[in-house]
């Protein structure tokens, strides 16, 4: 089907963020919609279009909407995911920046299907450029009566609090979220209960990536059938692909799931000249890596994760062969030890003492031992946290390891990764 | 971690909440109140970033201001200024530089980045020169992967970094110029920016219209336009009514205009914008105006 731009149809244009530009390209059509069915309708055609999450773990966002309680005599909340954080991850940011009308649109619908009144879009602290874009929207849009008191003559009152968060990769998980936006340290919470009945401040709450929630307001429009045209039928619906690193053209690539690396390197002008691709990650740091071996895997939910690893956040990272496994590995490593809060003892001290392990291997003193170590810290590790960030955290480690073993034994046998061994780190270690 | 320890040793208690401002106490109710009844504590964070914008750094005081107003204990507030990133312990420069060492933009050349600014200014991790104009720190990914290596002046965007583009970044700062972000507004300091993200809307005109794209971001949408490639058609103009009782009707074949890629606004330079994409907003007008009341 090659590139289907639906989400990022927009960016280019003579600035599509402005509310007068959004609604001359059906914009807010897609709410006009829903507000002539009944909240339960609209929760079927998204059920209907098996939407998955975009924020990584591919939930089927209709599903999510029905597990809220109804006539519980409880405010329901609407919270928004735009925390954006996972390395190689840079999706959420340029369409909050480009298109934040089509996030709000798909909130404002959120809303009207699960009953609630307000919504908080939790958006990264350090991206300010897109909350400046959100919070001018959010004003446009109530200007135009999409929030507010009685929209559109509903006789329903919406509202949007844009917050900011303040650095902190955990908070993407959704109940650290919720603690976060409850003004308190971003720490997951033990489930159940889930957020459906017990959310913010103890309410039914729905939390989305504001990626999915984007994606809304075409369904309402195209309908389900339309919607399940793209992509496979587990997991249809377009994707943004972010290819990222050793790659001619780097960039946003908007395709059917189910798109494989081979035509998105096609679309991106290959490897960059002179080099070959070496490792991969389908969806972020938190995917177990790819090789060359996996070009033709299908990049939605379920084809990924039958070849090992997730479709994550589509967040495609291309190394090359001057790329040194050992030291991608190190260095992501480092980054769940920055980003671990600490509550789990397996996540809080497995990361420290593998992120100490795999300097060995990369700097120099390192054993082969070490190795095993490493694979078996990852075993204590991997689902023995609360949330995910852990089991993220053993991806790149196990799946370097079983890939590219060979490459951290010579580094052991040699002293270091050439180029790094033996030379004083110029950065102190994450912390 | 251990930073994180050392930091919360540096908190001279008790700390004095009445240092700051009857204007700087407004705003924090502003904040509060932006939150459902009972639930103020919601604005702790946003209003830790006003504690830097008011101070450049969450400081004792600015920990007995956010306690005393949300009646919580000052150990509750040093427990979450404690917890993220962006609270500096430390009063912090007039500009933050941040580099992205993570490991796509350290291995495209964000270490040798960082490593020679450090090298440069002479501070480490979270230092601060002498003059009080960087402060330097390495960032973990900034989601800008496809714009690596990347830095980011007061969380503006530098895109597309190299060691000399960024030491002539550094270099004008301290001689008190201030380049233009490659994407995001005009620089401010640190004490303005953070009053923004704590949510105070930046007032500048030109920081709403600054650039927030570039090649990278378009480039599938370009090469759609260039291949005329595009998502299969839905009819927007299609009457709500049938969308309650069949969800499918929306699923149109007719060639609707309005899902085609747009132009690019430069392949498009001399058309002014969305004026140029056909239909849309007549298609559309006659169906959301028919549209607006409730179907039942």
């Amino acid at each position: 089907m090659g590139l289907t731009p639906v989400l990022t149809k927009r960016f280019g244009t003579n600035q599509p963020w402005r509310i007068d530009n959004y609604e001359a390209l059906d914009g807010y059509a897609g709410l006009r919609k829903a507000l002539t069915m009944t909240p339960d309708e609209v929760i079927s055609v998204v059920k209907e279009s098996t939407l998955r999450g975009r924020g990584g773990a591919g939930f089927p966002t209709g599903m999510k909407w029905q597990f809220i309680p109804q006539n519980d005599g409880k405010p329901h909340y609407v919270v928004v995911n735009a925390d954006e954080g996972e390395p190689g991850t840079c999706r959420d940011l340029p369409l909050m920046m480009n298109d934040p009308h089509s996030a709000l649109e798909g909130i404002i619908i959120a809303c009207y299907a699960v009953r609630a009144q307000s919504a908080f879009v939790y958006i990264r602290g350090e991206a300010i450029h897109a909350i400046r874009r959100m919070a001018q929207a959010v004003d446009e849009a109530r200007a135009k009566g999409y929030l507010g008191k009685n929209v559109l003559g509903s006789g329903l009152d919406f509202d949007i609090v844009i917050h900011s968060g303040a650095g902190a990769y955990i908070c993407g998980e959704e109940t650290a979220l919720l603690d976060s936006l409850e003004g308190k340290r971003g720490q997951p919470r033990l489930k159940p209960p889930f957020p459906a009945t017990n959310g913010l401040y103890d309410a039914p709450t729905v939390v989305n990536n504001v990626g999915t929630l984007a994606c809304v307001p075409y369904i309402l429009l195209g309908g389900s059938g339309w919607w399940k045209k793209m992509g496979p039928e587990g997991s249809p619906g377009t994707c943004i692909y972010s290819l990222s690193g050793r790659v001619t053209n780097p960039g946003q690539y908007e395709a059917p799931m189910g798109t494989t690396l081979r035509e998105l390197l096609e679309m991106a002008g290959g490897v960059r000249e002179g080099h070959e691709l070496k490792f991969w990650t389908p969806g972020g740091s938190s995917t177990p890596m790819f090789g060359v071996e996996h070009l033709d895997v299908a990049l939605d939910f379920d084809s990924v994760a039958k070849a090992g690893s997730m479709n994550g956040t589509s967040a495609v990272m291309i190394f090359d062969e001057s790329d040194s496994v050992p030291v991608a590995v190190m260095k992501w490593t480092e980054f769940y030890h920055h980003e671990s809060c600490g509550k789990c003892t397996p996540c809080r001290e497995g990361n420290y003492w593998m992120a100490q392990a795999l300097r060995r291997v990369v700097y120099g003193g390192a054993t082969m031992e070490d190795l095993d170590t490493l694979i078996d810290v990852c075993d204590n590790v991997l689902g023995r946290s609360f949330c995910a960030l852990g089991d993220g955290a053993t991806s790149s480690i196990t799946s370097g390891l079983t890939l590219f073993r060979s490459e951290f034994e010579d580094a052991v046998a040699n002293g270091g990764v050439p180029g790094y061994a033996g030379r004083a780190r110029t950065l102190v270690g994450a912390h | 971690m251990s930073s994180r320890i050392d930091g919360l040793l540096d908190i001279q208690r008790p700390g004095d909440a009445t240092v700051f401002s009857a204007e700087a106490r407004a705003s924090a109710l502003e904040l509060m109140g932006r939150y459902p009844e009972g639930q103020a504590r919601s604005a702790l964070l946003p209003m830790l970033h006003l504690v830097q914008s008011e101070q450049g750094y969450v400081s004792a005081d600015g920990i007995a201001f956010c306690a005393e107003l949300l009646d919580i204990t000052k150990a509750q507030v040093a427990a979450v200024a404690t917890f993220y990133t962006m609270y500096k312990r430390k009063p912090t420069g007039e500009y933050l530089v941040s580099v992205c060492t993570n490991t796509l933009c350290g291995l495209l050349g964000g270490d040798e980045i960082y490593a020679t600014l450090s090298e440069a200014l002479g501070v480490g991790h979270e230092g601060t020169t002498a003059d009080g104009s960087i402060t330097l720190e390495h960032a973990e990914c900034l989601a800008a992967c496809d714009f690596a290596p990347v830095l980011t002046v007061n969380y503006e965007y530098f895109d597309n970094q190299t060691v000399a583009s960024a030491e002539g970044i550094v270099g004008q700062l301290r001689s008190g110029t201030r380049p233009l972000p490659t994407r995001g507004a005009p620089l401010c300091s640190f004490r303005e920016i953070e009053r923004q993200i704590a949510g105070f809307v930046d007032t500048r005109p030109e920081s709403i219209t600054a650039e927030a794209t570039g090649i990278q971001t378009e480039a599938g949408v370009r090469l759609a336009v260039e291949r005329k490639e595009s998502a299969p058609s839905y009819a927007a103009s299609e009457p709500a009514a049938g969308a309650a009782g069949d969800p499918h009707s929306g699923q149109m074949t007719g060639s609707s205009a309005n899902d085609a890629p747009l132009k690019t606004a430069e392949s498009d330079a001399a058309a002014s914008g969305n004026a140029a994409i056909p239909g849309s907003a007549s298609d559309t007008a006659q169906a959301t105006d028919g549209t607006q009341a409730k179907g039942e």
